[in-house]
């Protein structure tokens, strides 16, 4: 008797919480899964793309989500680190069941990740990381929003006259982005008949850049492209003050969060240029004005720290993008995502995001043409040249 | 020519720095038998107690610095009581384990206290560079080298010229007989580790100022520490000194004259050649215990 008793509730209990999940599979969320830099060298960058991202949910759940559910971001610390970027993405993958990820900042963690992306087949939007190897090695589920190095370096080559370079050398950190952005810029001043001088790496995680910078300032030329995150760039600035480097100073990249360095670096930072992918502070300059200001108004509005928005955009961009590709889908599934992604246009704060491919046929990548500008810091405040 | 001259004083500036960390290093190996793993986090700890009190409290920068290595030294004191007294007489892989799990808490904790995003200190010295001939380098650096140089000479002679130093020297030749005669090897043990704390958060207290501060910034101190340590033979004063100064030139001279892509690299190069040739180090004397 009492052993059916048992068995009788076992199987009451079976029904209800059977009945208990159903109900929360009605309103299940859509996950998408995110792995940035949160600690670490470059955590500056990997905070404020969240921060960018949490902005975009919120404006997606507002309009009441996407295909009737609420969008949830799962966020992931990459640590800085490419050995933990893969470990965040397969935790994405495996235990979240995320039919979607955006980032994950650097060229290198990004690089590190993307056979987990063939593995287990899902779509990666890529937010940052500008190495030309992302889009074409051949992997068909990385869609990138924002510019390769090659990108960037061909339309700063339509500006370059203006600069008036004669030779310049490189200063950039050790790593597929730095090494990348040295040889594009590289073969762009090449082309345009000017000189390049030293080619000087440093770890991604080094403080003291004197010995680089020794050789940088006994080598004559008359501008520095500097690639790193902006944490570097406070140290290299500061450090070249110190120097007397005398080389006029040009970040690539787009991290160089130029208000961060007018706080941090101060003075040193007076006189330097910088290519970014978004310009807050004239939103009106934008290509879709209403979406920069509408952005910029909430990054404001929650206080965030302005300085971050020349990162926090793309935040923003990537999840407005998978939210529209997963619209376009009907399904959060991971192969129509993927699908999808190829078709979407979205108005961006950086300007229009389409992809086109890049990469052997057959397995292209998709790859945005996005907007680069360029700012200078005068007298502490920033200018558009 | 100047860029050697610029060189040879970026090397000379950072080896002093590097010396001060190695000394701390080697003088709680030396006495105390443990691998402290935990030295980088206490150079981190120096560098966010300067920002707390000089840019969060808005403190004299100088005061700051002392309250660093004064809470440095309370932090090493509480360590050695509170996790390595316990297991004293126990294995060296023993006490290295709990030294690798106080670093992991210690970052984890600096990481949840201040957060991931790096953090500047302004300091009171002037923004131009001295300028001495073709070679400049600047005020904040000067500065801290003459600490670090003070610093260490007040190691030297606290241990060389003092009760406490004879005590702790008796201690490092044979802790037995040391006992015997009379010394409180608890209290040897606690002051060392006390004071190889302290040195470590005034290195970090130094540079956060010259650098920018974040909560992992003390990895890659304790691994060039290490690096100095062996480079002047495990428990040898004079070994670490001189370790941090070749470290310092090797690094500089590697980067500007061979490739500055592997600077770091350098170090650990010339470990490999010291240790080939001379495993116990470049300074090993035969006392050394161990």
């Amino acid at each position: 008797m009492k052993h059916w008793f048992k068995q009788a509730a076992l199987l009451i209990a079976a029904v209800i919480f059977g009945a208990a999940s159903n109900s929360a599979h009605a309103d299940e969320t859509i996950k998408i899964g995110v792995t940035e830099p949160l600690t670490g060298a470059v955590a500056a960058s990997g905070n404020y793309v969240v921060q960018g991202a949490k902005i975009a949910e919120s404006f997606l759940n507002a309009k009441g989500g996407i295909l009737g559910h609420k969008v949830e971001l799962i966020i992931e610390d990459n640590k800085s680190n490419p050995k933990e970027a893969v470990a965040s993405v397969e935790k994405l993958i495996v235990r979240d069941k995320v039919p979607v990820l955006m980032g994950a900042w650097s060229s290198t963690y990004t690089l590190a990740v993307m056979p987990k992306l063939i593995e287990y087949g899902v779509p990666m939007v890529v937010e940052t990381s500008s190495s030309g190897k992302i889009t074409t090695s051949g992997n068909p589920w990385i869609f990138r929003i924002s510019p390769t190095s090659e990108m960037e370096a061909k339309s700063f080559g339509t500006k370059v006259a203006g600069f008036n370079i004669k030779k310049a050398d490189f200063l950039v950190v050790n790593n597929d982005w730095g090494r990348g952005a040295a040889s594009k810029f590289g073969a762009m001043l090449k082309s345009k008949g000017i000189a390049v001088g030293v080619i000087e790496t440093m770890d991604a995680k080094a403080q003291d850049l004197s010995a680089q910078l020794a050789k940088i300032k006994a080598s004559g030329g008359d501008t520095l492209f500097l690639t790193t995150g902006v944490e570097q760039i406070t140290l290299v600035l500061k450090q070249a003050k110190e120097q007397r480097v005398t080389h006029r100073i040009i970040t690539t990249g787009g991290s160089s969060s130029p208000d961060q360095l007018i706080a941090q670096a101060g003075a040193a930072a007076d006189g330097t240029y910088h290519l970014l992918f978004f310009a807050p502070w004239f939103p009106e300059a934008a290509p879709n004005p209403a979406v920069a200001k509408k952005f910029v108004d909430e990054w404001n509005k929650r206080g965030y720290n302005f300085p971050g928005l020349t990162e926090g955009f793309r935040g923003h961009d990537g999840i407005m993008t998978i939210a529209a590709a997963i619209e376009a889908a009907g399904k959060a599934e991971p192969d129509a995502i993927r699908k999808a992604l190829w078709g979407v246009k979205v108005d961006g704060v950086n300007g229009d995001i389409a992809f086109i491919k890049q990469g052997p046929a057959g397995k292209e990548s998709g790859q945005n043409i996005p907007n680069v500008y360029i700012v200078t810091i005068q007298n502490g405040k920033v200018a558009l040249p | 020519m100047d860029q050697f001259l610029q060189h040879i004083l970026n090397g000379t500036i950072l080896g002093g720095t590097y010396a001060l960390l190695g000394i701390g290093l080697t003088l709680i190996f030396g006495i105390m038998r443990v691998v402290n793993f935990s030295h980088g986090e206490l150079y981190t700890f120096g560098a966010y107690i300067v920002y707390l009190f000089a840019m969060v409290l808005s403190a004299n920068f100088f005061v700051s610095l002392v309250l660093a290595m004064v809470l440095g030294v309370v932090l090493g004191a509480a360590i050695e009581f509170v996790l390595l007294r316990p297991l004293r007489g126990a294995s060296i892989d023993t006490t290295m384990l709990v030294m690798i799990g106080a670093w992991i808490a210690l970052q984890n904790t600096e990481q949840l206290v201040w957060s991931g995003v790096a953090k500047s200190i302004t300091h009171p010295f002037p923004a131009e560079p001295l300028i001495l001939g073709p070679v400049s380098v600047s005020w904040v650096r000067v500065f801290v080298f003459a600490v670090a140089v003070l610093l260490i000479v007040g190691t030297h002679l606290l241990i060389h010229r003092t009760r406490l130093g004879k005590a702790m020297r008796a201690t490092f030749q044979d802790r037995e007989t040391a006992a015997l005669m009379g010394v409180n090897i608890g209290a040897i043990h606690t002051a060392t580790f006390a004071l190889g704390s302290g040195l470590a958060a005034a290195a970090g207290a130094l540079l956060g100022p010259v650098f920018v501060v974040y909560p992992t910034m003390g990895d890659l101190a304790a691994l060039k520490s290490f690096a100095i340590v062996i480079l002047g033979g495990l428990g040898n004063f004079m070994g670490a000194t001189l370790g941090g100064f070749i470290l310092g030139f090797v690094e500089e001279m590697g980067a500007g004259y061979i490739s500055s892509g592997y600077r770091d690299a350098m170090g650990f190069l010339l470990i490999i050649i010291v240790l080939v040739f001379r495993p116990t180090g470049l300074f090993a004397r035969k006392e050394r215990v161990g």
